[in-house]
Protein backbone atom coordinates (compact mmCIF):
# COMPACT_ATOMS: atom_id res chain seq x y z
CA UNK A 1 0.00 0.00 0.00
CA UNK A 2 1.75 3.31 -1.06
CA UNK A 3 1.06 6.72 0.78
CA UNK A 4 -0.92 8.03 -2.06
CA UNK A 5 -2.92 5.23 -1.82
CA UNK A 6 -3.38 5.57 2.22
CA UNK A 7 -4.10 9.16 1.77
CA UNK A 8 -6.84 8.35 -0.57
CA UNK A 9 -8.40 5.74 2.10
CA UNK A 10 -8.12 7.77 4.69
CA UNK A 11 -9.32 10.63 2.61
CA UNK A 12 -12.42 8.82 1.82
CA UNK A 13 -13.21 7.44 5.03
CA UNK A 14 -13.06 10.86 6.53
CA UNK A 15 -15.86 12.08 4.15
CA UNK A 16 -17.78 9.06 4.97
CA UNK A 17 -17.09 10.41 9.12
CA UNK A 18 -18.51 13.67 7.88
CA UNK A 19 -21.08 12.69 5.84
CA UNK A 20 -22.23 10.12 8.92
CA UNK A 21 -21.74 13.74 11.23
CA UNK A 22 -24.46 15.33 9.09
CA UNK A 23 -26.97 12.10 8.98
CA UNK A 24 -26.91 12.46 12.86
CA UNK A 25 -27.42 16.25 12.37
CA UNK A 26 -30.84 15.56 10.37
CA UNK A 27 -31.93 12.34 11.17
CA UNK A 28 -35.35 12.35 13.74
CA UNK A 29 -35.40 8.90 14.65
CA UNK A 30 -33.63 7.60 17.71
CA UNK A 31 -32.42 3.99 16.52
CA UNK A 32 -31.56 5.50 13.29
CA UNK A 33 -29.74 7.96 15.34
CA UNK A 34 -27.51 5.33 17.25
CA UNK A 35 -26.88 3.18 14.22
CA UNK A 36 -25.33 6.80 12.83
CA UNK A 37 -23.75 6.78 15.79
CA UNK A 38 -21.99 3.02 15.35
CA UNK A 39 -20.88 3.85 11.30
CA UNK A 40 -18.99 6.81 12.49
CA UNK A 41 -17.45 4.59 15.20
CA UNK A 42 -17.20 2.11 12.48
CA UNK A 43 -15.30 4.28 10.19
CA UNK A 44 -13.09 6.34 13.08
CA UNK A 45 -11.88 2.75 13.61
CA UNK A 46 -10.91 1.74 9.97
CA UNK A 47 -9.21 5.20 9.73
CA UNK A 48 -7.26 4.98 12.83
CA UNK A 49 -5.97 1.31 11.79
CA UNK A 50 -4.83 2.93 8.44
CA UNK A 51 -3.26 6.08 10.05
CA UNK A 52 -1.79 3.21 12.23
CA UNK A 53 -0.50 1.21 9.05
CA UNK A 54 0.78 4.04 7.76
CA UNK A 55 2.90 5.72 10.19
CA UNK A 56 3.86 2.45 11.42
CA UNK A 57 2.56 3.85 15.12
CA UNK A 58 1.68 0.31 16.75
CA UNK A 59 -0.22 1.56 19.71
CA UNK A 60 -2.58 2.97 17.05
CA UNK A 61 -3.74 -0.31 16.57
CA UNK A 62 -4.68 -0.26 20.08
CA UNK A 63 -6.58 2.11 19.93
CA UNK A 64 -8.28 1.16 16.77
CA UNK A 65 -9.57 -2.14 18.80
CA UNK A 66 -10.58 0.07 21.65
CA UNK A 67 -12.75 2.33 19.26
CA UNK A 68 -14.09 -0.79 18.02
CA UNK A 69 -14.89 -2.60 21.12
CA UNK A 70 -15.98 0.85 22.48
CA UNK A 71 -17.72 2.90 19.98
CA UNK A 72 -19.15 0.24 17.99
CA UNK A 73 -20.52 -2.35 20.15
CA UNK A 74 -20.99 -1.30 23.73
CA UNK A 75 -21.80 2.22 23.22
CA UNK A 76 -25.10 1.60 20.72
CA UNK A 77 -25.87 -1.44 23.15
CA UNK A 78 -26.08 0.11 26.12
CA UNK A 79 -27.52 3.56 23.95
CA UNK A 80 -30.19 0.68 22.31
CA UNK A 81 -31.07 -0.49 25.67
CA UNK A 82 -31.67 2.43 27.02
CA UNK A 83 -34.28 3.66 24.16
CA UNK A 84 -36.16 0.64 24.49
CA UNK A 85 -36.27 0.90 28.30
CA UNK A 86 -37.58 4.48 28.25
CA UNK A 87 -39.79 3.74 25.36
CA UNK A 88 -38.79 6.87 23.02
CA UNK A 89 -38.44 5.10 19.77
CA UNK A 90 -40.75 8.10 18.13
CA UNK A 91 -39.70 10.92 16.62
CA UNK A 92 -37.75 13.88 18.00
CA UNK A 93 -38.50 17.59 18.64
CA UNK A 94 -35.44 19.69 17.13
CA UNK A 95 -35.42 23.80 18.18
CA UNK A 96 -34.06 24.59 14.68
CA UNK A 97 -36.30 23.50 11.89
CA UNK A 98 -34.26 20.66 9.82
CA UNK A 99 -32.60 22.63 6.41
CA UNK A 100 -32.14 25.32 8.23
CA UNK A 101 -29.95 23.52 10.77
CA UNK A 102 -28.23 21.59 7.60
CA UNK A 103 -26.70 24.78 6.41
CA UNK A 104 -25.51 26.02 9.51
CA UNK A 105 -23.42 22.60 9.48
CA UNK A 106 -22.43 23.74 6.10
CA UNK A 107 -20.91 26.99 7.52
CA UNK A 108 -19.07 25.14 10.18
CA UNK A 109 -17.48 22.80 7.82
CA UNK A 110 -16.08 25.88 5.65
CA UNK A 111 -15.00 27.83 9.24
CA UNK A 112 -13.24 24.74 10.05
CA UNK A 113 -11.47 24.34 6.46
CA UNK A 114 -10.50 28.06 7.44
CA UNK A 115 -9.00 27.59 10.59
CA UNK A 116 -7.43 24.87 9.86
CA UNK A 117 -5.86 26.09 6.82
CA UNK A 118 -2.23 27.29 8.47
CA UNK A 119 -2.11 23.73 10.29
CA UNK A 120 -2.44 22.37 6.94
CA UNK A 121 0.15 24.12 5.49
CA UNK A 122 3.11 23.47 8.11
CA UNK A 123 2.09 19.89 8.39
CA UNK A 124 3.97 17.18 6.92
CA UNK A 125 1.87 13.60 7.99
CA UNK A 126 -0.33 11.70 5.46
CA UNK A 127 -3.67 12.82 7.49
CA UNK A 128 -3.23 16.68 7.41
CA UNK A 129 -6.01 17.38 5.66
CA UNK A 130 -7.91 15.29 7.33
CA UNK A 131 -8.02 18.07 10.75
CA UNK A 132 -10.53 20.37 9.03
CA UNK A 133 -13.52 17.21 8.84
CA UNK A 134 -12.65 16.15 12.56
CA UNK A 135 -12.86 19.78 13.90
CA UNK A 136 -16.19 19.97 11.43
CA UNK A 137 -17.10 17.00 13.28
CA UNK A 138 -16.58 18.45 16.49
CA UNK A 139 -18.60 21.04 15.91
CA UNK A 140 -20.97 19.74 14.40
CA UNK A 141 -21.29 17.37 17.34
CA UNK A 142 -22.21 20.57 19.16
CA UNK A 143 -24.23 21.88 17.07
CA UNK A 144 -26.29 18.82 17.31
CA UNK A 145 -26.13 19.22 20.93
CA UNK A 146 -27.39 23.02 21.03
CA UNK A 147 -29.93 21.92 18.62
CA UNK A 148 -31.89 19.19 19.79
CA UNK A 149 -34.32 18.76 23.18
CA UNK A 150 -33.92 15.35 24.03
CA UNK A 151 -31.37 14.11 26.60
CA UNK A 152 -30.37 11.48 24.63
CA UNK A 153 -29.66 13.11 21.63
CA UNK A 154 -27.63 15.24 23.45
CA UNK A 155 -25.96 12.55 24.90
CA UNK A 156 -25.07 10.94 21.54
CA UNK A 157 -23.68 14.65 20.06
CA UNK A 158 -21.67 14.84 22.99
CA UNK A 159 -20.61 10.89 22.25
CA UNK A 160 -20.14 12.11 18.19
CA UNK A 161 -17.85 15.53 19.82
CA UNK A 162 -15.62 13.36 21.43
CA UNK A 163 -15.39 10.94 18.20
CA UNK A 164 -14.31 14.15 16.39
CA UNK A 165 -11.76 15.03 19.22
CA UNK A 166 -10.58 11.49 18.71
CA UNK A 167 -9.73 11.80 14.69
CA UNK A 168 -8.21 14.91 15.33
CA UNK A 169 -5.71 13.47 17.48
CA UNK A 170 -5.22 11.19 15.08
CA UNK A 171 -5.06 12.96 12.31
CA UNK A 172 -2.75 16.15 13.74
CA UNK A 173 -0.40 14.06 16.07
CA UNK A 174 -0.73 10.15 15.17
CA UNK A 175 -2.88 10.24 18.21
CA UNK A 176 -2.57 10.75 21.96
CA UNK A 177 0.00 8.35 24.16
CA UNK A 178 -1.95 5.08 24.98
CA UNK A 179 -2.14 5.87 28.33
CA UNK A 180 -4.55 9.24 27.65
CA UNK A 181 -6.30 7.13 25.07
CA UNK A 182 -7.37 4.46 27.61
CA UNK A 183 -7.92 7.39 30.07
CA UNK A 184 -10.47 9.01 27.94
CA UNK A 185 -12.23 5.17 26.76
CA UNK A 186 -12.53 4.61 30.80
CA UNK A 187 -14.30 8.08 31.01
CA UNK A 188 -16.43 7.54 28.47
CA UNK A 189 -17.77 4.22 29.05
CA UNK A 190 -17.99 5.49 32.97
CA UNK A 191 -19.77 8.73 31.56
CA UNK A 192 -22.71 5.98 29.94
CA UNK A 193 -23.04 4.45 32.47
CA UNK A 194 -23.82 7.52 34.54
CA UNK A 195 -25.43 8.69 31.95
CA UNK A 196 -28.04 5.94 31.55
CA UNK A 197 -28.83 6.21 35.39
CA UNK A 198 -29.55 9.61 34.78
CA UNK A 199 -32.00 9.00 31.69
CA UNK A 200 -33.96 6.72 34.55
CA UNK A 201 -33.88 9.08 37.07
CA UNK A 202 -34.87 12.48 35.11
CA UNK A 203 -37.69 10.08 33.16
CA UNK A 204 -38.93 8.98 36.82
CA UNK A 205 -39.09 12.38 37.82
CA UNK A 206 -40.82 14.28 34.68
CA UNK A 207 -41.97 11.72 32.71
CA UNK A 208 -40.25 12.75 29.84
CA UNK A 209 -36.52 13.26 28.36
CA UNK A 210 -36.97 16.98 27.00
CA UNK A 211 -34.41 19.33 28.65
CA UNK A 212 -36.80 21.97 28.52
CA UNK A 213 -39.06 20.63 30.99
CA UNK A 214 -36.16 21.09 33.67
CA UNK A 215 -37.22 24.53 33.42
CA UNK A 216 -39.61 23.35 36.06
CA UNK A 217 -36.57 23.44 38.47
CA UNK A 218 -36.19 26.80 38.78
CA UNK A 219 -38.13 28.33 42.12
CA UNK A 220 -40.84 30.47 41.24
CA UNK A 221 -40.24 34.62 41.77
CA UNK B 1 -13.78 17.88 -43.16
CA UNK B 2 -14.72 15.10 -40.85
CA UNK B 3 -18.03 13.87 -41.39
CA UNK B 4 -17.87 10.80 -38.17
CA UNK B 5 -19.16 13.10 -35.29
CA UNK B 6 -22.39 14.22 -37.37
CA UNK B 7 -22.92 10.74 -38.01
CA UNK B 8 -22.46 9.94 -34.60
CA UNK B 9 -24.54 13.04 -33.51
CA UNK B 10 -27.60 11.47 -35.55
CA UNK B 11 -27.29 7.93 -34.20
CA UNK B 12 -27.54 9.12 -30.72
CA UNK B 13 -30.64 11.27 -31.68
CA UNK B 14 -31.91 7.96 -33.18
CA UNK B 15 -30.86 6.12 -30.22
CA UNK B 16 -32.38 8.81 -27.53
CA UNK B 17 -35.78 8.80 -29.45
CA UNK B 18 -35.90 5.22 -29.77
CA UNK B 19 -34.55 3.73 -26.55
CA UNK B 20 -36.04 6.27 -24.05
CA UNK B 21 -39.78 4.55 -24.57
CA UNK B 22 -38.29 0.92 -24.48
CA UNK B 23 -36.42 2.09 -20.86
CA UNK B 24 -39.71 3.63 -19.60
CA UNK B 25 -41.37 0.17 -20.62
CA UNK B 26 -38.30 -1.77 -19.06
CA UNK B 27 -38.77 0.09 -15.54
CA UNK B 28 -43.06 -0.52 -15.68
CA UNK B 29 -41.90 -3.99 -16.37
CA UNK B 30 -39.35 -4.06 -13.52
CA UNK B 31 -42.10 -2.54 -11.40
CA UNK B 32 -45.42 -5.07 -12.31
CA UNK B 33 -42.88 -7.79 -11.48
CA UNK B 34 -41.73 -6.30 -8.44
CA UNK B 35 -45.53 -6.20 -7.00
CA UNK B 36 -46.83 -9.64 -8.09
CA UNK B 37 -48.56 -8.10 -11.02
CA UNK B 38 -48.16 -9.51 -14.98
CA UNK B 39 -46.57 -6.46 -16.99
CA UNK B 40 -47.99 -4.67 -20.28
CA UNK B 41 -44.44 -5.58 -21.86
CA UNK B 42 -41.63 -3.97 -22.53
CA UNK B 43 -43.28 -1.77 -26.09
CA UNK B 44 -46.00 -0.88 -24.08
CA UNK B 45 -45.23 2.86 -24.45
CA UNK B 46 -44.66 2.73 -27.66
CA UNK B 47 -48.30 1.59 -28.80
CA UNK B 48 -49.20 4.27 -26.24
CA UNK B 49 -47.50 7.10 -28.24
CA UNK B 50 -48.66 5.42 -31.28
CA UNK B 51 -52.38 5.10 -29.92
CA UNK B 52 -52.31 9.06 -28.73
CA UNK B 53 -50.84 10.48 -31.94
CA UNK B 54 -53.83 8.24 -33.85
CA UNK B 55 -56.17 9.95 -31.51
CA UNK B 56 -58.05 13.44 -32.11
CA UNK B 57 -57.07 16.60 -30.85
CA UNK B 58 -59.44 18.12 -28.08
CA UNK B 59 -58.34 22.01 -27.56
CA UNK B 60 -60.35 23.88 -24.31
CA UNK B 61 -61.88 27.45 -25.71
CA UNK B 62 -59.75 29.35 -23.93
CA UNK B 63 -56.30 27.90 -24.48
CA UNK B 64 -53.74 30.10 -26.06
CA UNK B 65 -50.57 29.87 -27.86
CA UNK B 66 -48.54 29.13 -24.88
CA UNK B 67 -50.86 25.67 -24.28
CA UNK B 68 -50.73 24.36 -28.28
CA UNK B 69 -46.37 25.54 -28.29
CA UNK B 70 -45.47 24.00 -25.43
CA UNK B 71 -45.48 20.22 -26.11
CA UNK B 72 -43.35 20.95 -29.35
CA UNK B 73 -41.04 23.37 -27.28
CA UNK B 74 -40.51 20.83 -24.70
CA UNK B 75 -40.33 17.81 -27.00
CA UNK B 76 -37.46 20.30 -28.95
CA UNK B 77 -35.56 21.12 -25.75
CA UNK B 78 -35.62 17.60 -24.80
CA UNK B 79 -34.21 16.29 -28.12
CA UNK B 80 -31.70 19.14 -27.64
CA UNK B 81 -30.07 17.95 -24.55
CA UNK B 82 -29.63 14.39 -26.05
CA UNK B 83 -27.19 16.21 -28.30
CA UNK B 84 -25.07 17.24 -25.63
CA UNK B 85 -25.58 14.24 -23.22
CA UNK B 86 -22.49 11.78 -24.61
CA UNK B 87 -24.53 8.45 -24.82
CA UNK B 88 -22.82 6.59 -27.34
CA UNK B 89 -19.77 8.39 -27.83
CA UNK B 90 -17.81 11.67 -26.35
CA UNK B 91 -16.97 13.09 -29.73
CA UNK B 92 -19.89 15.26 -30.47
CA UNK B 93 -20.43 18.71 -32.61
CA UNK B 94 -22.92 19.86 -30.44
CA UNK B 95 -21.50 19.32 -26.92
CA UNK B 96 -19.10 22.23 -28.08
CA UNK B 97 -21.78 24.80 -28.29
CA UNK B 98 -23.45 23.86 -24.94
CA UNK B 99 -22.26 22.86 -21.47
CA UNK B 100 -23.46 21.74 -18.34
CA UNK B 101 -25.09 24.88 -17.46
CA UNK B 102 -27.24 25.28 -20.79
CA UNK B 103 -28.10 21.51 -20.22
CA UNK B 104 -30.01 22.30 -16.41
CA UNK B 105 -31.21 25.50 -18.67
CA UNK B 106 -32.82 23.79 -21.57
CA UNK B 107 -34.55 21.41 -18.93
CA UNK B 108 -35.06 24.82 -17.15
CA UNK B 109 -37.14 25.92 -20.29
CA UNK B 110 -39.19 22.68 -20.87
CA UNK B 111 -40.27 22.58 -16.87
CA UNK B 112 -41.08 26.68 -16.89
CA UNK B 113 -43.29 26.47 -20.18
CA UNK B 114 -44.77 23.25 -18.99
CA UNK B 115 -45.68 25.22 -16.09
CA UNK B 116 -47.26 28.19 -17.86
CA UNK B 117 -49.50 25.67 -19.74
CA UNK B 118 -51.05 24.42 -16.48
CA UNK B 119 -52.39 27.50 -15.59
CA UNK B 120 -53.02 28.47 -19.11
CA UNK B 121 -56.23 27.03 -19.45
CA UNK B 122 -57.37 27.97 -15.45
CA UNK B 123 -58.71 24.73 -14.25
CA UNK B 124 -57.74 24.36 -10.35
CA UNK B 125 -55.62 21.11 -10.94
CA UNK B 126 -53.24 23.03 -13.72
CA UNK B 127 -52.47 25.59 -10.95
CA UNK B 128 -51.75 23.61 -8.32
CA UNK B 129 -49.37 21.50 -10.23
CA UNK B 130 -47.87 24.00 -11.49
CA UNK B 131 -46.96 25.36 -7.88
CA UNK B 132 -45.93 22.44 -7.23
CA UNK B 133 -43.50 21.85 -9.86
CA UNK B 134 -42.13 25.27 -9.29
CA UNK B 135 -41.35 24.81 -5.63
CA UNK B 136 -39.82 21.35 -6.47
CA UNK B 137 -37.88 23.00 -9.42
CA UNK B 138 -36.41 25.76 -7.41
CA UNK B 139 -35.00 23.41 -4.38
CA UNK B 140 -33.75 20.48 -7.12
CA UNK B 141 -31.74 22.97 -9.77
CA UNK B 142 -29.50 24.52 -7.05
CA UNK B 143 -28.45 20.76 -5.87
CA UNK B 144 -28.40 19.73 -8.90
CA UNK B 145 -26.17 23.17 -10.66
CA UNK B 146 -23.95 22.25 -7.48
CA UNK B 147 -23.65 18.32 -7.83
CA UNK B 148 -22.34 19.40 -11.08
CA UNK B 149 -19.57 22.29 -10.41
CA UNK B 150 -18.49 19.25 -8.16
CA UNK B 151 -17.72 16.99 -11.01
CA UNK B 152 -16.41 20.25 -13.11
CA UNK B 153 -14.47 21.08 -10.54
CA UNK B 154 -12.89 17.54 -10.39
CA UNK B 155 -12.68 17.87 -14.48
CA UNK B 156 -11.74 21.56 -14.58
CA UNK B 157 -14.58 21.64 -17.45
CA UNK B 158 -17.98 22.32 -17.76
CA UNK B 159 -18.79 20.71 -20.95
CA UNK B 160 -19.90 17.29 -20.86
CA UNK B 161 -17.47 15.68 -23.00
CA UNK B 162 -14.53 17.02 -21.57
CA UNK B 163 -15.67 15.68 -17.63
CA UNK B 164 -16.54 12.58 -19.27
CA UNK B 165 -13.13 12.23 -20.61
CA UNK B 166 -11.45 13.04 -17.98
CA UNK B 167 -13.13 10.49 -15.21
CA UNK B 168 -12.90 8.16 -18.39
CA UNK B 169 -9.36 8.45 -17.98
CA UNK B 170 -9.63 8.74 -14.36
CA UNK B 171 -5.94 8.43 -12.20
CA UNK B 172 -7.96 7.59 -8.67
CA UNK B 173 -11.03 6.00 -8.12
CA UNK B 174 -11.50 6.91 -4.28
CA UNK B 175 -12.75 10.42 -4.81
CA UNK B 176 -15.23 11.29 -1.81
CA UNK B 177 -16.21 14.48 -3.83
CA UNK B 178 -17.03 12.58 -6.47
CA UNK B 179 -19.46 9.78 -4.84
CA UNK B 180 -21.25 12.78 -2.77
CA UNK B 181 -21.75 14.09 -5.97
CA UNK B 182 -23.39 10.58 -7.23
CA UNK B 183 -25.55 10.58 -3.91
CA UNK B 184 -26.88 14.07 -4.65
CA UNK B 185 -27.29 13.29 -8.25
CA UNK B 186 -29.51 10.02 -7.05
CA UNK B 187 -31.62 12.01 -5.52
CA UNK B 188 -32.20 14.88 -7.81
CA UNK B 189 -33.08 12.38 -10.67
CA UNK B 190 -35.90 11.36 -8.47
CA UNK B 191 -37.46 14.78 -7.70
CA UNK B 192 -36.34 15.69 -11.36
CA UNK B 193 -37.98 12.86 -13.11
CA UNK B 194 -40.72 13.01 -10.67
CA UNK B 195 -40.11 8.82 -9.57
CA UNK B 196 -41.32 7.45 -6.02
CA UNK B 197 -40.25 9.58 -3.28
CA UNK B 198 -40.94 12.78 -4.79
CA UNK B 199 -44.22 12.33 -7.29
CA UNK B 200 -45.73 8.92 -8.64
CA UNK B 201 -45.58 9.13 -12.26
CA UNK B 202 -48.39 6.73 -12.27
CA UNK B 203 -51.19 8.32 -10.26
CA UNK B 204 -53.73 10.42 -11.06
CA UNK B 205 -55.32 10.97 -7.60
CA UNK B 206 -55.84 14.53 -7.14
CA UNK B 207 -54.22 15.43 -3.73
CA UNK B 208 -50.78 14.24 -4.95
CA UNK B 209 -50.16 14.42 -8.34
CA UNK B 210 -47.76 17.13 -9.64
CA UNK B 211 -46.32 16.58 -13.28
CA UNK B 212 -49.83 14.31 -14.35
CA UNK B 213 -51.80 17.81 -12.60
CA UNK B 214 -49.98 19.90 -14.96
CA UNK B 215 -50.52 17.68 -18.15
CA UNK B 216 -54.25 17.06 -17.63
CA UNK B 217 -55.86 19.09 -19.72
CA UNK B 218 -53.57 17.66 -23.09
CA UNK B 219 -54.60 15.50 -25.77
CA UNK B 220 -54.13 13.58 -29.09
CA UNK B 221 -50.47 14.30 -30.79
CA UNK B 222 -49.49 17.08 -27.49
CA UNK B 223 -50.01 14.47 -25.00
CA UNK B 224 -48.24 11.98 -27.33
CA UNK B 225 -45.12 14.63 -27.77
CA UNK B 226 -44.96 15.48 -23.82
CA UNK B 227 -45.51 12.15 -22.53
CA UNK B 228 -42.30 11.16 -25.12
CA UNK B 229 -40.31 14.13 -23.60
CA UNK B 230 -40.75 12.86 -20.54
CA UNK B 231 -39.57 9.23 -21.06
CA UNK B 232 -36.64 11.04 -22.58
CA UNK B 233 -36.12 13.04 -20.15
CA UNK B 234 -35.87 10.00 -18.13
CA UNK B 235 -33.66 8.76 -20.08
CA UNK B 236 -31.25 11.81 -20.29
CA UNK B 237 -30.80 11.83 -16.68
CA UNK B 238 -30.30 8.24 -16.02
CA UNK B 239 -27.55 8.41 -18.69
CA UNK B 240 -26.13 12.02 -18.01
CA UNK B 241 -25.34 9.71 -14.77
CA UNK B 242 -24.01 6.83 -16.26
CA UNK B 243 -21.83 9.66 -18.58
CA UNK B 244 -20.52 11.20 -15.55
CA UNK B 245 -19.95 8.64 -13.01
CA UNK B 246 -19.35 5.20 -15.11
CA UNK B 247 -18.65 6.22 -18.06
CA UNK B 248 -16.64 2.84 -19.02
CA UNK B 249 -17.58 1.58 -22.37
CA UNK B 250 -18.35 4.45 -24.09
CA UNK B 251 -16.05 5.68 -27.37
CA UNK B 252 -13.69 8.15 -27.46
CA UNK B 253 -12.92 10.32 -29.81
CA UNK B 254 -13.09 9.85 -33.80
CA UNK B 255 -13.73 5.80 -32.95
CA UNK B 256 -16.51 5.11 -35.11
CA UNK B 257 -16.09 1.07 -34.77
CA UNK B 258 -16.23 1.12 -30.80
CA UNK B 259 -19.88 2.55 -31.40
CA UNK B 260 -21.73 -0.96 -31.40
CA UNK B 261 -20.07 -2.03 -28.05
CA UNK B 262 -20.54 1.63 -27.01
CA UNK B 263 -23.90 0.64 -28.06
CA UNK B 264 -24.15 -3.14 -25.83
CA UNK B 265 -22.51 -1.01 -23.09
CA UNK B 266 -25.12 1.50 -22.62
CA UNK B 267 -27.91 -1.31 -22.97
CA UNK B 268 -25.91 -3.11 -20.11
CA UNK B 269 -26.09 -0.15 -18.12
CA UNK B 270 -29.54 1.01 -18.34
CA UNK B 271 -30.52 -2.14 -17.33
CA UNK B 272 -28.71 -2.10 -14.06
CA UNK B 273 -30.22 1.50 -13.67
CA UNK B 274 -33.40 0.48 -14.45
CA UNK B 275 -33.37 -2.42 -11.34
CA UNK B 276 -32.06 0.10 -9.17
CA UNK B 277 -34.39 2.72 -9.75
CA UNK B 278 -37.19 0.02 -9.07
CA UNK B 279 -35.35 -1.13 -6.34
CA UNK B 280 -35.03 2.71 -4.61
CA UNK B 281 -38.91 3.07 -5.89
CA UNK B 282 -40.25 0.03 -4.53
CA UNK B 283 -37.88 0.53 -1.04
CA UNK B 284 -39.53 3.58 -0.69
CA UNK B 285 -43.45 5.40 -0.01
CA UNK B 286 -44.02 8.64 -1.35
CA UNK B 287 -43.47 11.52 0.60
CA UNK B 288 -45.22 14.54 2.19
CA UNK B 289 -44.58 17.44 -0.05
CA UNK B 290 -43.58 19.61 3.12
CA UNK B 291 -40.53 17.27 3.64
CA UNK B 292 -39.59 17.61 0.28
CA UNK B 293 -37.49 20.47 1.27
CA UNK B 294 -35.64 17.86 3.33
CA UNK B 295 -35.57 15.54 1.05
CA UNK B 296 -33.87 17.88 -1.62
CA UNK B 297 -31.96 20.00 1.12
CA UNK B 298 -30.02 16.93 2.09
CA UNK B 299 -29.58 16.84 -2.42
CA UNK B 300 -27.78 20.32 -1.96
CA UNK B 301 -25.85 19.28 1.41
CA UNK B 302 -24.57 15.75 -0.33
CA UNK B 303 -23.70 18.02 -3.05
CA UNK B 304 -21.88 20.86 -0.78
CA UNK B 305 -20.12 18.57 1.12
CA UNK B 306 -19.07 17.10 -1.88
CA UNK B 307 -17.39 20.07 -3.54
CA UNK B 308 -15.79 21.13 0.09
CA UNK B 309 -14.41 17.90 0.31
CA UNK B 310 -12.99 18.51 -3.08
CA UNK B 311 -11.18 21.64 -1.94
CA UNK B 312 -10.28 19.85 1.71
CA UNK B 313 -9.45 16.03 0.93
CA UNK B 314 -8.68 16.51 -2.91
Amino acid sequence: MTIQFAAQIIGFLAALVLLTAFGMLVQRRMTGLIHLFTWQGLFLSISTAVVGFVAGQRHLYISSLLTLSLKVILLPYILHVLVRRLRIQREIETVVNVPLTMLIGVALVIFSYHLTAPVRELSTLVTRSVLAIALATVMIGLLMMITRRHAVTQIIGFLAMENGLFFAATSATYGMPLVVELGVALDILIAAFIFGIFFFHIHTTFDSLDVEQMAKLKEGD
Amino acid sequence: MNIYPFVIEILQFLVLLGAAPVFAGWVKMLKCWSQGRSSPGLFQPYRDIIKLFSKDLVLAENASWIFRFTPYLVFGATLLAGGIIPILSTDLPLAATADVIVLVALFAIARFFTALSGMDIGTAFGGMGSSREMTIASLAEPAMLMAIFTISLASKSTSLSQMVQVVYSGQSVLRPSIAFALLAFVLIVLAETGRIPVDNPATHLELTMIHEAMILEYSGRHLALIEWAGMMKLFLFIMFGIAAFFPWGIAAWGDLYAIPFAFLFMLLKLGIAGVSLVLIETGLAKMRLFRLTEFLGSAFLLATLGMLSYFILE
